[in-house]
């Protein structure tokens, strides 16, 4: 009679492995469907989509910094140095893409790593406001220095992508190096956050005195957090200068700022996922509320408050309050449901 | 700089850094009752300006009334924003600096959109004229500024040093919890803090508002200017936020007069960083930034 044991066992044994490998099946399915929606989508969804790509690219840098705990005002203006870089060197050393690209990293890495100085003798809410200082004198820069940054109009004629020879500017070539771009960097910067560099930024986060104890160079992480950070953002910056053949200082005003900031918020920082969440959701959020674009601004604001006051985990942070309410039976359902709702009155 | 052009640009200093401490001092308040940081705050400059430009140009009030009703209207704004924005984000002192960012967003376009966006709104400058001083002449609506900004800074200080409420938001400021131990409300104080804060910015933008163009975005460069103020004066501290402003209020305009604006915002935030390296807690603060 071991008959009746074994189908028990073996059902046990597919919930584990569900388990385990359901998150690389998603991603594996996510991609796949990534890969036939470039051939597939129509132009104006696919020139979202690009942009999508690099703004990944900047919310998983952008959380990459605040790991540590410091969060910046300056990151736009750090992908603005990314574009910068590439479109002077692209158009006056005349480079190809492949090497335009890690060089645009490379000097948003350096004017980040010229802004970390100061700002590393700022915490918390210091460091938001001195990088907001920091980041609009180097935009101020751009906006007044005509050569070679082209002040208030920017600079126009960048030269369109190649690698050996294959045009990258067509709008489908140009999605899928973006796409892969973006898989590198995300893998890159996916296992940074969980290498032994990740832990101790983390660490420098939940308590700092705490990790210099332990023996952590906290001055150094802090540094090296923002400066990788800048690194992918300037990789962005490069990847969206080729995409507009032109750029301005407009592009990396304060407004495109707070827009990151939504779609971190939006998502939650605790899990790596968490930014592109965000950003997949308000995108979508963003591109239905096109013919009610002047109020934008102001549904996005109401957006931010709305997240930061009753939702401050983001929602990531409902994944795991979903999973459990779906795991518990429907009468404990209702138990919970009525005492959250008769703390929520006292509270209020 | 000929002796006229140097009359003129003291005077221009004296009265950039009077509205840089109007501005200043309400963001080192607020910031130093409870570590409210109001990103909002070029806004409620905003939105003093537009108090003026609503009951002076278009209702017809005289200016002096406009300028003094636009203190009250202010202030009740910060208080809106300390009890729908800081009081649920208390814990956190980010999440309320970010939903202030949002509520930025969230003025320009109410401004926008019931008064226009386009061109600046034009004020009727209501003193004509200008005075003589030397060989240099200043209009009568920027020298103004000064004593209104002097009368406003005066109070406040009495406000604080001198009577009984004053003290409670300074003991707030110190020790929330000390200060609650002695039956001092928490809860009233923050909302004092911030009205005080929306009053001194409001009565700004209402003095600034003949001089400066209205547009709905106005409140975004004065924000950078106080930012750079209040960290060079040291976070919290109200007397560092004044210091500050005259310092940076004088670098500004002799910059200005020389090369142009620009340039010396550019200065200022330099100084900023300068500040950081060489004393991080700023001129008179006593925490670091």
């Amino acid at each position: 009679m071991s008959v009746p044991s074994e189908p028990a066992s073996a059902g046990l044994d597919v919930g584990i492995a569900m388990r385990r490998f359901a998150p690389l099946l998603v991603l594996a399915a996510v991609l796949a469907a990534l890969c036939v929606l470039g051939f597939e989508l129509k132009p104006y969804h696919r020139e979202i989509a690009i942009v999508f790509f690099i703004n990944v690219i900047m919310v998983t840098s952008y959380r990459l910094i605040t790991t540590t705990g410091d969060w910046s005002f300056a990151h736009v203006v750090l992908m603005g140095a990314g574009s910068y870089g590439a479109a002077l060197i692209a158009k006056h050393a005349g480079l190809p893409f492949g090497v335009v690209v890690p060089m645009a990293g490379i000097t948003a890495a350096i004017v980040g790593a010229a802004f970390i100085v100061p700002l590393l003798r700022t915490a918390g809410f210091g460091f938001f406001i001195a990088s907001f200082a920091m980041g609009e004198l180097v935009r101020l820069i751009w906006v007044k220095v005509q050569f070679p940054f082209g002040g208030t109009r920017g600079i126009i004629n960048i030269p369109s992508p190649e690698i050996v020879g294959l045009r990258l500017s067509p709008p489908v070539p140009y999605y899928f190096t973006c796409f892969i771009v973006m898989l590198a960097a995300v893998f890159i910067m996916w296992r940074l956050d969980r290498s032994r560099i990740g832990n101790a930024w983390k660490s420098i986060h939940s308590d700092d005195l705490l990790a210099e104890c332990v023996g952590i160079d906290v001055a150094r992480y802090r540094s090296l957090a923002f400066i990788t950070g800048s690194f992918f953002a300037g990789i962005a910056g490069a990847l969206l200068a080729y995409r507009m053949g032109a750029i301005d200082p407009r592009n990396f005003d304060l407004t495109t700022m707070i827009y990151l900031i939504i779609w971190v918020v939006v998502g939650g920082t605790a899990t790596f996922w968490g930014p592109i969440i965000g950003l997949v959701v308000v995108t979508i959020a963003f591109e239905w509320s096109r013919p009610l674009l002047e109020w934008r601004p102001l549904m996005f604001g109401g957006v931010l408050i709305f997240f930061l006051i009753f939702l401050p985990g983001g929602l990531e942070s409902l994944v795991p309050k979903v999973s459990n309410a779906l795991r518990t039976p429907p009468g404990q359902q209702f138990e919970r449901l009525r005492t959250w709702l008769t703390t929520f009155a006292s509270r209020t | 700089m000929d002796a006229a052009t140097l009359i003129q640009t003291l005077l221009n200093s004296v009265v950039a850094s009077s509205i840089y401490a109007l501005v200043a001092v309400g963001l080192a308040l607020a910031f130093g009752v409870m570590k409210m940081a109001n990103f909002a705050h070029g806004e409620f400059f905003m939105v003093g300006a537009y108090c003026v430009y609503v009951l002076y140009a278009l209702v017809g009030l005289p200016f002096p009334l406009a300028v003094v009703l636009a203190i009250p209207i202010v202030a009740l704004f910060g208080v809106v924003v300390e009890r729908l924005i800081f009081r649920p984000t208390r814990k956190n002192i980010l999440a309320g600096f970010m939903a202030t960012a949002g509520l930025a967003f969230v003025l320009q376009v109410l401004a926008g959109q019931i008064w226009g966006v386009g061109i600046a709104k034009s004020i009727p400058t209501p003193y004509m004229g200008a005075a003589n001083v030397g060989d240099a002449t200043i209009g009568w609506q920027r020298l103004i500024v000064i004593p209104c900004a002097f009368a406003m800074l005066l109070a406040l200080r009495y406000f604080l040093y001198r009577v009984k409420l004053g003290k409670a938001l300074r003991a707030c400021a110190q020790d929330p919890e000390i200060a609650a131990l002695q039956g001092i409300r928490t809860n009233r104080m923050t909302m004092l803090a911030m009205a005080l804060a929306g009053a001194s910015a409001g009565l700004a933008g209402a003095l600034m508002a003949p001089i400066h163009a209205v547009t709905p975005y106005m409140g975004h460069g004065v924000i950078l200017i106080a930012f750079v103020v209040v960290i060079v004066g040291g976070m919290a501290s109200i007397e560092g936020a004044i210091l500050a402003a005259v310092i940076l209020g004088f670098i500004h305009t002799f910059v200005t007069t020389v090369t142009d604006n620009l340039i010396a915002t550019m200065v200022g935030v330099g100084f900023m960083a300068l500040t950081l390296i060489v004393r991080p807690q700023g001129l008179l603060g006593r925490e670091r930034a």
